[in-house]
């Protein structure tokens, strides 16, 4: 109990408009420990950034709600908690990164001031001491030169050192969570590959525990210890990286993990895809989200939706099939054929 | 660091933006134009006292309606005797104060008022927009002379009235941009930090809105100076005597025929100024504009 930071008990997001209710996330739970890092993948849709927003109450109210579940935040569960105090938790014991470091950042201001900004809102210390942290911060996320660009302005610095920029920004009061909303996705391979390592390295120096959104199956692979799969707002699989990535359980996990490239599909092979598009969150079918696009569908999943079941150790599945047995095996020759 | 090594750069990062905007202003001819009048007008504004040739306000009832060059008088003299150089560089100090008295005023109101509407909406964006629309809607000389009736002649008030009538102007410029700008990504991450409403309106979209609010501002003050000059000229002014372009104009009209120095020198300073306020104005706007490479 005392290693557990967040729990998030079967949580729903509904947005509202004129014509439609969109089920963006329905029933999500999961769990993280201290020091740990979550990875959600999932696609375009699946609910995953909203689960993120969700989590710091930043849903727009103009058209959306959280219409249930808990958010338990180091014994506290956030959704009840007045405005005020949500304010003081934001960029203080959570915070956020965005996508896209180019548009983050308030153009007017130095990027010192903005540091400072995020010191001063929630400790008491004098412009000085606020300036010194802001020089500190830089130089922790690898900004070289860090007491000249303290007072350069965001439009002169690369998308890469923004989104540095960023990260110490988020991490200036040392939260005890940070959420990485597709951190990388905006920028190049390379530059990717040194954030990911500055994350990880500021992780261990500050002891953050990390929620990664991403569709990206290899900045799960390089940087969580866990991994929940969304699709249409639910959860369909989650558990140890490590083990989904070798033994994938739920049909679209697997499908995912068989569409990316790596060294062993030979060139000329077309890459599998799983046909089919996600649902239209507004419609409430019944059965299984995935059962249009699963080639392992029976009756049932048209019929009756899955719950999330305890597979193995910690790996969780949401299908009425799964169990332990060797079927992958077989099923192969679907996908394949 | 020993004497041969090479100095590190040290960006003064601040000052190379104001300069690079100032540059980029002044490559504009016209704005430079402007701008020199702006300076002009102001330097006349400021140092009148020393610049005048004559007390403005002395009538030599032997003296009235002179030719320009005649006797001392640069321009010549009113109906009055009254020298019409020094009266036009008195009149410069009116024109200016009530110029910027008049858009501080109504860009103050419109301002907080616009940032209000945009920023929360709803009911009360429909309240305060629907109630700049009905100011809106009102001709200005109407609207001044109810104000001016209301509160009576002089030059605070002159400034309070046109003041009133440009704010629905600032209200619409400010709301717009506070729309666009409170859903830029930076206001959502101040908003993921911890900042209260009060601390983004203020810190982070009201910045971001100064570009246009700037150069409206400026353009502004040009159309204060003429909604002055026509307030004179309709006699509502400032109090006689003292010395306003519109009111020498108003007083030169009568003698267009014979005399016209009056009206023409006063039309002309009206001119030049506005003129070159607009021109500055144009090319600020094309400088702040930051889609556009000069």
């Amino acid at each position: 109990m005392s290693n557990e930071l967040l729990k998030v008990e079967n949580l729903h997001v509904r947005f509202f408009s004129s014509s439609a209710v969109v089920n963006a996330v329905e029933g999500v739970s999961f769990s993280l420990k201290k020091k740990e890092t979550l990875g959600i993948v999932g696609e375009s849709g699946s609910g995953k950034s909203v689960t993120a927003t969700a989590l710091l109450r930043l849903i727009p109210s103009a058209n959306g709600k959280i219409t249930g579940g808990r958010i338990i935040f180091e014994g506290k569960d956030l959704l009840s908690l007045p405005e005020r105090e949500m304010r003081n938790i934001r960029g203080n014991e959570i915070s956020m990164i965005f996508q896209d470091p180019m548009a983050s950042l308030n153009p007017v201001f130095t990027v010192g001031e903005q540091i400072m900004e995020a010191v001063r809102a929630h400790r008491k210390t004098t412009k000085k001491e606020a300036k010194k942290i802001a020089v500190e911060m830089l130089k922790l996320v690898g900004i070289p030169e860090a007491e000249k660009r303290i007072s350069m302005y965001p439009h002169e610095f690369s998308g890469g050192m923004r989104q540095r920029v960023m990260i110490a920004i988020a991490l200036a009061c040392r939260p005890k969570l940070l959420i990485a909303d597709e951190p990388t996705t905006a920028l190049d391979v390379t530059v990717q590959a040194q954030i990911l390592d500055l994350m990880k390295s500021l992780q261990e120096k500050i002891g953050t525990s990390i929620i990664m959104i991403t569709h990206d199956l290899g900045v799960v692979w390089e940087m969580c210890d866990k991994v929940a799969v969304m699709y249409a707002g639910k959860i369909v699989e989650s558990g140890d990286v490590r083990t989904i990535y070798n033994e994938p359980l739920h049909p679209y996990t697997w499908g995912l993990l068989k569409s990316q490239i790596t060294s062993s599909v030979a060139k000329s092979e077309k890459l599998p895809a799983i046909p089919g598009s996600p649902p239209d969150l507004s419609k409430n079918m019944p059965g299984c989200p995935f059962a249009d696009r699963c080639p392992f569908a029976q009756a049932i999943c048209y019929s009756r939706k899955p719950e999330m079941k305890e597979i193995g150790d910690n790996h969780f599945v949401a299908c009425h099939f799964q169990t332990r047995e060797s079927r992958l095996k077989r099923e192969e020759e679907a996908y394949r054929g | 660091m020993h004497a041969g090594s090479v100095p590190v750069l040290k960006p003064e990062k601040e000052d190379k933006k104001e300069a690079g905007l100032l540059k980029k202003l002044l490559r504009n001819r016209l704005a430079a134009a402007g701008l020199v009048v702006i300076l002009f007008m102001v330097i006349i504004a400021v140092f009148a006292p020393w610049i005048a040739t004559h007390p403005p306000n002395k009538m030599d009832l032997a003296h009235t309606l002179l030719k320009p060059g005649t006797d001392g008088h640069i321009l010549g003299t009113d109906n009055y005797g009254r020298d019409l150089f020094s009266r036009l560089v008195y009149g410069a100090r009116i024109s200016l104060i009530v110029g910027i008295g008049a858009v501080l005023v109504g860009g103050f109101f419109g301002t907080l008022l616009g940032l209000a509407a945009g920023f929360f909406g709803g009911k009360l964006d429909a309240l305060i927009m629907r109630t700049m629309d009905g100011l809106f809607a009102f001709p200005f000389i109407l609207l001044a002379i109810a104000l001016m009736t209301v509160l009576g002649q002089g030059l605070f008030n002159v400034i309070l009235a046109i003041g009133i009538a440009n704010i629905p102007g600032f209200a619409r410029i400010v709301r717009g941009q506070v729309l666009s700008v409170k859903e830029e990504e930076f206001v959502e991450v101040a908003r993921s930090l911890g900042a209260s409403s009060g601390r983004i309106l203020f810190w982070h979209v009201f910045p971001n809105c100064l570009a246009p609010l700037i150069v409206y501002g400026t353009m502004n003050v040009a159309g204060a100076i003429i909604s002055e000059a026509a307030l004179s000229f309709l006699g509502l002014g400032v109090k006689p005597p003292t010395a306003s372009w519109g009111s020498i104009l108003k007083d030169g009209k009568d003698f267009l025929v014979l005399s016209p120095h009056m009206a023409t020198f006063s039309g002309l300073a009206i001119l030049i100024t506005v003129l070159g306020i607009n021109l500055f104005g144009d090319g600020l706007r094309d400088a702040l504009d930051p889609k556009m490479k000069v």
